[in-house]
């Protein structure tokens, strides 16, 4: 099959004529209490212009208008029928596909009996039931049981695995119409920022085929990025909806923890676990959010909040005036930013900021000074939760099962083969940091620092309507670079840990590029994380399509994929 | 060291004597009887084996536990019934093992915060004293599937095991006690009494063939008169309390031979279990120092509150304790024998109460319902519960026999009638029907005792000339010439006065 390479070459050519103005180095920000203005940067910045630039600049326009309000109005007025929708999506899957990889399981032909039940039912009773995400075509990440389709989560020990339910998410998904073109690959049980520790595939970065897509949430991320599909789900432990959003460039939503059940995701840090949708525009996902969020009787740690329709009154960027974020008060959180960060997301962050800035926000640094004490902090419970979590894998019930000449052996010989090494490295500190003695010292701790990370972003998030921070350290990995070192691969995770510490809900929304970061010399998306407070999900979606409405910098699709 | 041949060490029983002193512990499962599980809505009746399972209880992937309110009721019905505080918060914690039964890995039970503690219950020895018993703390898990093994007792060593999940997220009550008993008598006393509040809050049916209470009972020995306690082991497997007695008293003795051999040493913390027919305890397994359970708190299930109106609800709502039923009895002035066996079960108290209820006296009540009604119980292997004759008619008839209306006798007679389902029209009505009613009409009393006497001159004249022992032989005529209507007492009175007139009358004739 003949496609065009994932190559975005003539992005980075011309690159050196398109310094955007408005730009500042972390060191700077790191420094100041306020952001000081950009004609006040400009000479000492001379040095980091090369790495900067605003790659969207050189893209061609895109649309930043929802794709299913799209679809919704095709239907409507039988533009395009829902198998003809349908159709276009699983060609471009499958046309993407083998350079991609971010499906474990496609479900082209229950997705075209889905498209062709909708298509009759508008032909018998028209089109004014349509539900709101009706025809429009997702794909599910596959930590997310879906009853009759395989999950596996990307472990080896549930190959073959056949839920008898969906997730509470996926049955919310389907009853407002949405059809399911399949589930999209992450690192096994979700332990992992690349998808290189899934059982089954790497997935690849849609903007640098070298890359990885970030994780775990990885196939989702590349998936949407690549326009296979509309929207995906994916799940958020540590960051794992954010920072694969942060490397594809799109839009992801970590919602509070409560806000949409977690019945049916397969469990990997129970406190800390987050579903949420990932789509190339943030109206696309707000409404993916507005169908999933909710209490939920199987969950009880679903929160009963009353659901906002979060897509609803999200401003037309045609009504917006030039100052429509006056009166807003958008912290930088100091914590993220400066030593550490690769300048090239210091600069799109820096800019994006000022773009904040630029339309009324009052935009100041925030210090969180027990952030850095988050990252152990998480590591400790995650593993602790999922060390506990991961027992049930055993063989004896479902999935990989393994004979033994007794009961031990064929825990061993089953949970051997089943569980790859990153997810034994973290059952291992998970169960180390649980154990007899070492209680007090990890977990017992672990959670005094969350409450002390949950305080001061509580007290930051009285001071202001929002929080901002890079969504990680670094554009996309180099498919290799970071899985030898696992250190180096939790560090990725520096910035996103804390809200899940927290339960806050985050939504990573794209921000520009690093220009030149790619393998060859392709422009690497980059990724504003916007932080709201506790069940703030409608302000901080709104302040997220605001800045992306208004962003002409921003935005952009991989080259190979259009 | 070898001992020198020529030194003669004393022989263990010439030491001075030590008084041995044993401490017991007793930890109960108490399944609760609510209709689903603890955490899923999985029936919890009877079925075959994986009847009652679904994906959450079989611990499929994603799946969360969500409590029943059923087992926060029950288990605070219970906590009251204990004496227990409430706690008004409290948490879940995960217990880590593996095991096949154990479908997630780990049991969702209660470790550092249980919902029930500090609580004592007042037990009662079979002669009638009582002992006070501490409740350490009592709490909210639930329970593991049940294992079946092919060719060996032991899951190691079996040809292969199956599992049957339907128990699996069953829920239980872990009470546990403080060490407070002292001997074989007073567990099995502690036991019963646990058994019965539980049974009496309906929380459990109490069969203790079906497991619905599981006894875990720890024994340890010590020196009279010494605060440290000796190494302690576990005994399981006693299905009945004579045998948790036997077992106790078994292990004591065992323990206390060792002590005074010296080969203290050799009491292991370990499990044994109890074989009934040798009256035994042997080794189940040796704890390999202490198991760890890696106890964290349950992150899928929010704290546990219980509120102040619950409490309250559940307060108004519950049944006597048995020990508030035995002083109730004991007020009644019924003799404490009578009171251990009336309180000692649900629908012969419910029964007896009623009966009072309808207006019959106490102790009369308390005969009939220990006498013959419970004969007729065992006899027919039945319950009180299932008793045709109504209270209210057993009440009419203790009434009956007491106002004189019909003889004890004829009650009797009737009884097997009654509990058959006779007189539900009422006793008096049946007994008119049945023309059984006792004549105490002293004019017709006389009537009956001049017939008989006219009838056997012979008897009478002899009776006359001194044969003092007729007195029965008319005492008969006359039972039988009224079917044995006539109130036996009075018809005495009236004999005894008729006669002493005949001998009167007979005197002047010897003269």
């Amino acid at each position: 099959m003949q496609r065009r390479p994932a190559l975005l070459a003539q992005h980075s050519s011309r690159t050196a004529g398109s310094i955007h103005k408005e730009y500042f180095t972390s060191a700077r920000l790191t420094g100041a209490s306020r952001l000081v203005s950009s004609d006040k940067l400009q000479k000492s910045l001379a040095s980091t212009r090369s790495l900067v630039c605003c790659a969207a600049a050189a893209a061609p326009p895109v649309t930043t208008t929802s794709l299913i309000r799209q679809i919704q109005h095709d239907l409507r007025s039988k533009t395009r029928s829902s198998v003809e929708i349908t159709e276009q999506y699983l060609e471009q899957l499958e046309a993407a596909e083998p350079q991609v990889l971010s499906f474990i399981t496609v479900a082209a032909e229950s997705a075209r009996a889905a498209a062709r039940q909708l298509d009759d039912r508008i032909a018998r009773e028209g089109t004014s039931g349509l539900e709101p995400l009706a025809g429009v075509p997702l794909g599910i990440k596959d930590t997310l049981c879906t009853a009759g389709m395989e999950t596996t989560a990307g472990a080896r020990v549930l190959k073959g695995y056949i839920p008898s339910y969906d997730a509470t998410a996926v049955a919310r998904l389907k009853a407002a119409g949405a059809i399911l073109v399949g589930k999209t690959n992450c690192d096994a049980f979700a332990m992992g920022s690349t998808t290189e520790s899934s059982d089954y595939q790497v997935t690849r970065n849609p903007w640098d085929l070298e890359r990885v897509p970030g994780g775990s949430s990885g196939g989702s991320a590349a998936a949407v990025a690549a326009e296979q599909c509309v929207g995906t789900l994916g799940s958020d432990t540590g960051g794992s909806i954010r920072q694969p959003a942060h490397f594809c460039g799109v839009v992801g939503i970590k919602p509070t923890y409560g806000r949409v059940s977690r019945s049916g995701l397969i469990a990997y840090g129970s406190s800390l676990d987050c579903v949420g949708p990932l789509a190339r525009i943030v109206e696309d996902a707000a409404l993916m959010l507005s169908a999933i969020a909710g209490g939920d009787d199987m969950d009880a740690t679903s929160s009963p909040r009353p659901v906002q329709d979060y897509a609803e009154g999200l401003p037309q960027a045609s009504s917006l005036n030039s100052r429509p974020l006056a009166g807003k008060r958008i912290g930088i959180i100091k914590e993220t930013i400066g030593a550490g960060v690769a300048a090239g997301v210091s600069a799109a962050f820096a800019r994006a900021a000022r773009h904040l800035e630029s339309l009324g926000a009052d935009v100041d640094e925030v210090s969180l000074p027990s952030s850095d004490a988050g990252l152990p902090a998480y590591y400790v419970i995650a593993t602790s939760e999922a060390s506990s979590n991961l027992s049930r894998f055993d063989g004896v019930r479902y999935g990989l099962h393994k004979q033994g000449a007794n009961i031990r052996e064929l825990y061993n010989e089953t949970r051997g083969e089943g569980l790859n090494a990153e997810v034994k490295r973290r059952i291992l500190m998970g169960t180390y940091a649980l154990s007899a003695g070492y209680y007090d010292a990890y977990y017992k701790r672990a959670q005094q620092v969350r409450t002390l990370v949950q305080r001061e972003m509580y007290a930051a998030l009285a001071e202001h309507d929002a929080l901002i921070s890079p969504a990680a350290p670094t554009a996309a990995y180099r498919i290799g670079q970071v899985n030898s070192d696992p250190l180096e691969m939790y560090k990725g995770d520096l910035m996103t840990v804390n809200l899940n510490l927290a339960g806050l809900p985050a939504m990573v929304v794209p921000c520009g590029f690093e220009v030149g970061g790619g393998s060859r010399g392709q422009p690497l998306p980059v990724g504003l994380q916007i932080i709201g407070r506790a069940f703030g999900e409608a302000d901080m979606i709104s302040l997220g399509h605001i800045f992306e409405q208004t962003c002409d910098f921003a935005c952009g699709r991989p080259e190979g994929f259009r | 060291m070898l001992r020198p041949a020529n030194v003669v060490w004393p022989a263990v029983a010439a030491e001075p004597q030590v008084a041995y002193e044993a401490v017991i512990g007793i930890e109960c499962h108490v399944q609760l009887n609510t209709h689903t599980k603890a955490f899923c809505k999985c029936t919890t009746s009877k079925a075959a084996a994986n009847a009652n399972v679904c994906p959450i209880c079989l611990a499929h992937p994603g799946t969360l536990p969500v409590l029943n309110e059923g087992v926060l009721r029950k288990a605070v019905i219970a906590g009251l019934a204990l004496t227990c505080n409430i706690a008004r918060q409290s948490k879940f914690d995960r217990k880590q093992y593996f095991y096949p039964d154990l479908p997630k890995g780990y049991q969702i039970s209660q470790y550092d915060e249980p919902i029930c503690s500090g609580g004592r219950i007042e037990t009662v020895l079979p002669d009638g004293s009582t002992r006070s018993v501490g409740i350490t703390r009592a709490h909210i898990e639930e329970d593991a599937g049940k294992l079946v093994h092919s060719g060996s007792d032991q899951l190691s060593g079996s040809d292969y095991s199956l599992v049957d999940y339907n128990r699996a997220g069953v829920p239980l009550l872990e009470v546990v006690s403080e060490p407070d008993m002292r001997s074989g008598a007073e567990a099995a006393a502690y036991a019963s009494e646990l058994r019965r509040i539980m049974v009496f809050m309906g929380l459990t049916d109490g069969v203790m063939a079906e497991g619905h209470l599981r006894f875990d009972v720890n024994v340890s020995v010590r020196e009279q008169g010494n605060e440290a306690l000796g190494t302690k082991v576990e005994v399981k497997n006693m299905n009945s309390f004579s045998a948790m007695q036997r077992a106790i008293e078994f292990e004591i003795e065992r323990q206390v031979d060792l002590h005074k051999s010296g080969r203290r040493s050799e009491i292991l913390q370990e499990t044994r279990l109890f074989d009934e027919s040798k009256s035994q305890t042997f080794t189940m397994r040796v704890k390999e120092g202490l198991a760890d359970y890696r106890y964290f708190p349950e992150p899928d299930l929010p704290a546990l509150h219980v509120s102040d109106n619950l409490i309250e609800e559940e307060k108004e709502r519950m049944p006597e304790v048995p020990s508030a039923v035995r002083r109730r009895y004991a007020d009644l002035n019924l003799p404490s024998a009578d009171i251990l066996i009336l309180a000692d079960e649900m629908p012969i108290l419910r029964y007896f109460d009623a009966v009072v209820a309808a207006g019959a006296s106490p102790k009369l009540a308390a005969n009939w319902v220990l006498g013959d009604l419970m004969a007729f119980t065992k006899e027919s292997k039945c319950s009180f519960d299932d008793l045709l004759l109504a209270p209210a008619t057993l009440a009419e008839l203790v009434n009956a026999i007491e106002e004189g209306l019909v003889s004890g006798k004829i009650g009797k007679q009737v009884l097997p009638d009654l509990l058959q389902g006779g007189g539900k029209g009422g006793v008096k009505a049946y007994m008119k029907e049945k023309g059984l009613i006792q004549i105490s009409d002293p004019a017709a009393l006389e009537t009956l005792v001049d017939n008989v006497l006219a009838a056997n001159p012979k008897q009478l004249q002899d009776y006359c000339a001194g044969k003092k022992k007729l007195l029965g032989f008319f005492a008969g005529q006359l039972m039988k010439a009224s079917k044995g209507l006539a109130n036996p007492e009075m018809l005495n009175r009236v004999l005894t006065k008729k006669l002493m007139e005949a001998e009167k009358a007979a005197e002047p004739l010897d003269k």
